[in-house]
């Protein structure tokens, strides 16, 4: 199939940036769209201009280095990261427009990459349970009940790529730490600092400029991992309850 | 067996060191003086690793934050030892090419981990889990490393549960467990398809707790370039600031490399696209041994090539070989048939047929060779790919074979199949199109892990002092061939309980005399990185560093994939030093090397593998053995099986950089025997 794209380019965070359109022949149904842009930049490189900046790197949906914002939509049309998109769910002749995710607390890097590093600075404030090497106790003297455990599971298969943020008409990252505060919090391990936990991953989140949730629900619709909306409520649940205790 | 009246006292040697005889790769290398761990233990099997703890020394907690580690790697092993080492109190600097620790590969390991619980009451313990494990190996591995391992499986899992890893449970609350290829217990503990993703979060976790507690510093989009080396120890690093193109200098008292394994040297693997061998390569051009690099695992169950374009493979767990059953057509005019219209008299479940006791769960490199030979031979299924024949001319074969759910759907229900694969078969669906549920699927083989790596003696540490290596970067725990669920545990094994145990005997002596930014040693490594990188920019030819990578790809796998012959590996020698030539004078890298240039990073691993790629078909020539991942066909039974040769090659091969071949050197082979004492070495049989 032949395509025309139109893509963001900024040669730096500081530079200004523009939208490019390019043609590329020859494309192929059983492409990845990376593998598209793969294809793209080889041609770019002959002709003598930069290839196009873009993140990627397991390629298998589970990493979560992919972005990008495909005819306005994060991650594409399908439910799945962009890697695991493929070309097929395109047709010949379309005119594709690719953007890095849009949130000022991810500010971007180059061209379609962006700086996700907020995401980490929130679970470094809270997003674990303190246990050190060495001090755990036998894994089976605490049962978890099955299926507050398989909860904790699907929640926790949130991959941090951001697309919830990007999705989200206030930048709100609610999504990303109801997934993390649901996860630690249906394990008897997480109790300890269930109340702690969630009163410092807020904090933390205002502060990185991510903004307030009213419940649009665009983030659990563009996540790749279908992490549920009600993790928000469960967040805003344990955040009243730590309210309450004083946090 | 493993039977109870093993001596373990590790006084008794059941073989002699071996001699070799062959010398198919003479003219390629050097010989050089034997290599002994001056680090290995000894005494009874059991008590090494607990005596090595005690014995190791103790940094008191005022001075270890006065000492500097840096970790390369957030994955698994450098995760876990950053989060640990950090915990202690040490002052950690932790680098990684990803934009967050949390990226690293080992997120993408599905099936599970192992450990000796013995939860299933099946027989299990610390013994047939070592046992498993040198076996499963091929008898290529230490066998004081692999206990060890087995030894610390159980606090592994302990650990992570602590830290809120969702392991699948059974209704009680308790954990569950699977089996899984290779063994006849259920030891392996599970979060669904995702293993290794919750396993890293759990990692991941730690080590950001660390660095809001100030202890670790991470440094996101680094890459490691080149090791410092003062007075024959690792002092510091030399890494580009992927987003600024800074080359920076780093320096430490002690370095370890968890950088993960080399794989996408074959270009198409299932590893990630940045995953590389520069870290560890760049410390081999500084001294330290490669070992066993020809030792790869190509793993049976990964879904076929589509096409030219493809950039990597995707594996499908291999826990799927516990329901689903491999079968190709028994008549090759079957093979483009829609496979549901082939009755069960003409399907052959050629895995089944083989290896009657073990079936689909023989260990990988089985699988896979046999997988192989069936399209080999004209049976293979899928789409229809050009090839040429061993007499050199052109073919058509279609390189996949069924891997069939639809008994086990039938028998346990859709919905329970969904839940043990939902994400395997989901994803499945969505690279090739086809639904999973409504017929078999297909897969082939794909290079998936290297047991080859850094050479470590029993701490961890590589030949040069300071410069540790942990996980898929080192040689030590697999042999020739890694069990399935291995990885997971041996990674987190190094991470969380090995290094963070023997880096503070080393760190005993510190802190050490502080190095000057402007030390001789660090001002050659650093004008080395730049003047590569200045030449990598200045070359302007005509070719994409990415070709060369796929030209890379398609020799390793051609001559050095799944069988090897003497002719193959000396033909691919040539073609590979051929493509080195045209690398320096025709490479085209465009861009500044002063800001983010995915071309030149990608410039400096490529030409890394090119060099790594080399030595693993020297290697490779040298061992005219057949063990585990590694078939030289000139070594096999008269009935195809892999045939070892203990009496040439029980050892490591240990492999000394000796200077560029363009330039008409040689590397130097170094060998360490391998001396059982706690099991006797066997042919495998899993028939």
């Amino acid at each position: 199939m032949n395509l025309t794209l139109k893509i963001w380019r900024q040669a730096n965070a500081t530079a200004a940036g523009a939208m490019h359109t390019y043609t590329l022949d020859g494309v192929s149904s059983d492409m990845s769209f990376l593998e598209m842009l793969d294809l793209l930049n080889e041609q770019l490189l002959h002709q003598g201009e930069e290839p196009i900046a873009f993140d990627s790197d397991c390629r298998e949906g589970i990493c979560g280095m992919c972005s990008l914002m495909i005819n306005g939509q994060a991650h594409g049309p399908e439910v799945t990261t962009t890697c695991q998109l493929h070309m097929r769910s395109f047709n010949d002749g379309d005119t594709i427009t690719i953007e890095p995710w849009r949130a000022d607390p991810f500010p971007v890097v180059k061209d379609l990459i962006v700086d996700r590093s907020a995401f980490d600075r929130i679970i470094a404030n809270g997003g674990y349970i303190s246990a050190n090497t060495g001090s755990a106790p036998e894994a089976n003297s605490v049962p978890a009940p099955r299926d507050k455990a398989q909860r904790a599971f699907n929640v926790a298969t949130c991959i941090g790529c951001g697309a919830c943020v990007a999705a989200c008409p206030n930048g709100s990252a609610s999504l990303f730490l109801g997934a993390k505060i649901t996860h630690l919090g249906e394990l008897p391990q997480g109790q300890p600092e269930r109340y702690s936990r969630v009163a410092t991953m807020i904090a933390q989140h205002d502060h990185e400029g991510f903004g307030g949730c009213t419940n649009i629900g665009e983030c659990a619709a563009a996540c790749p991992k279908e992490i549920p909306l009600d993790v928000i409520s469960q967040l805003n649940k344990d955040l009243r309850d730590s309210i309450k205790q004083g946090y | 067996m493993a039977s109870s009246t093993a001596d373990l006292s590790g006084l008794v040697a059941h073989n002699e060191p071996s001699v070799q005889v062959s010398d198919d790769a003479a003219g390629f290398y050097t010989l050089g003086d034997k290599l002994v761990d001056p680090k290995a233990p000894t005494g009874p099997i059991k008590d090494r690793w607990t005596n090595r703890k005690f014995d190791n020394r103790l940094v008191n907690p005022a001075n270890r934050r006065k000492l500097d580690i840096i970790i390369v790697g957030t994955g698994l092993a450098g995760g876990a030892a950053a989060a640990t080492l950090g915990e202690a109190g040490y002052n950690v600097k932790s680098f990684f090419y990803q934009d967050s620790p949390r990226r690293a590969h080992s997120i993408a390991a599905q099936g599970g981990i192992n450990a000796a619980k013995n939860y299933k009451e099946d027989g299990d313990s610390v013994y047939r889990l070592f046992y498993d494990t040198v076996k499963g190996g091929d008898y290529r591995a230490r066998e004081s490393n692999v206990y060890r391992l087995a030894e610390v499986s159980a606090n592994i899992i302990d650990q992570c549960v602590a830290q809120g890893v969702p392991f699948a449970r059974e209704y009680g609350g308790l954990l569950d467990n699977r089996s899984f290829g290779g063994v006849q217990v259920s030891r392996t503990f599970y979060a669904r398809g995702q293993t290794g993703q919750q396993l890293l979060l759990g990692a991941y976790q730690a080590l950001e707790r660390q660095v809001a507690a100030g202890t670790v510093t991470p440094y996101s989009r680094h890459e490691m370039l080149d090791v410092i080396i003062v007075d024959g120890k690792a002092r510091g690093i030399i890494a580009r600031d992927m987003v600024t193109g800074e080359i920076e200098t780093h320096l430490a008292d002690v370095v370890v490399l968890a950088t993960g394994g080399y794989g996408n040297v074959y270009y198409l693997s299932t590893n990630a696209m940045g995953s590389n061998v520069t870290a560890a390569w760049r410390a081999h051009r500084k001294g330290a041994y490669m070992a066993n690099p020809c030792y790869t695992q190509i793993h049976p169950t990964c879904i076929p090539v589509t096409g030219a374009h493809q950039s990597k493979l995707t594996l499908m767990s291999e826990s799927l070989r516990n329901d689903g059953r491999m079968w190709v057509p028994k008549k090759a005019e079957d093979c483009a048939k829609d496979p549901r219209d082939i009755p069960e008299e003409d399907r052959d479940y050629f895995l089944e047929r083989i290896y009657p006791s073990f079936g689909n769960l023989v260990p990988r490199d089985i699988a896979s060779r046999a997988a192989k030979y069936m399209c080999d031979e004209g049976r293979g299924v899928g789409p229809e790919v050009d090839e040429t024949d061993t007499d050199g001319n052109p073919v058509k074969r279609r390189r996949g074979v069924y891997l069939d759910l639809t008994a086990a759907i039938a028998r346990l229900g859709k919905a329970a199949i969904e839940e043990k694969y939902d994400n395997l078969l989901d994803m499945y669906e969505r690279i090739t199109g086809e639904d999973p549920y409504a017929g078999p699927m297909r897969i082939y083989p794909a290079v998936h892990y290297v047991m080859g790596g850094l050479w470590v003696g029993y701490d961890l540490q590589t030949n040069i002092d300071g410069l540790f290596c942990a996980g898929e970067a080192n040689f030590s725990d697999h042999g020739a061939n890694r069990l399935g669920a291995s990885a997971l545990m041996q990674g987190l094994s190094d991470g969380y309980f090995v290094l963070p145990n023997t880096i503070r005997d080393y760190l005993a002596d510190g802190p050490f005399e502080k190095i000057a930014e402007d030390h001789p040693a660090v001002l050659e490594a650093r004008a080395g990185v730049e003047a590569q990188i200045e030449r990598f920019m200045s070359i302007n030819g005509t070719r994409s560093v990415e070709s060369f990578h796929k030209e890379l790809g398609q020799i390793m796998w051609e001559y050095c994939g799944m069988e090897r012959t003497k002719e193959g590996l000396t033909e691919a020698i040539a073609k590979i030093r051929a493509l080195k030539a045209e690398f320096w004078t025709n490479v085209k890298v465009l861009g500044s090397a002063d800001s983010l240039n995915q071309d030149l990073e990608k410039a400096g691993r490529v030409i890394d593998f090119i060099e790594l790629g080399e030595l693993m078909c020297i290697d490779a020539l040298n061992r005219r053995e057949s063990c585990g991942g590694h078939f030289r066909a000139e070594s096999q039974t008269p009935e195809g099986e892999a045939l070892r040769h203990d009496e040439e090659f029980a050892y490591v091969a240990a492999w000394e950089w000796g200077g560029d071949s363009l330039e008409g050197h040689n590397p130097v082979l170094h060998k360490e025997d391998l001396i059982y004492t706690a099991i006797e070495m066997k042919q495998r049989s899993y028939k």
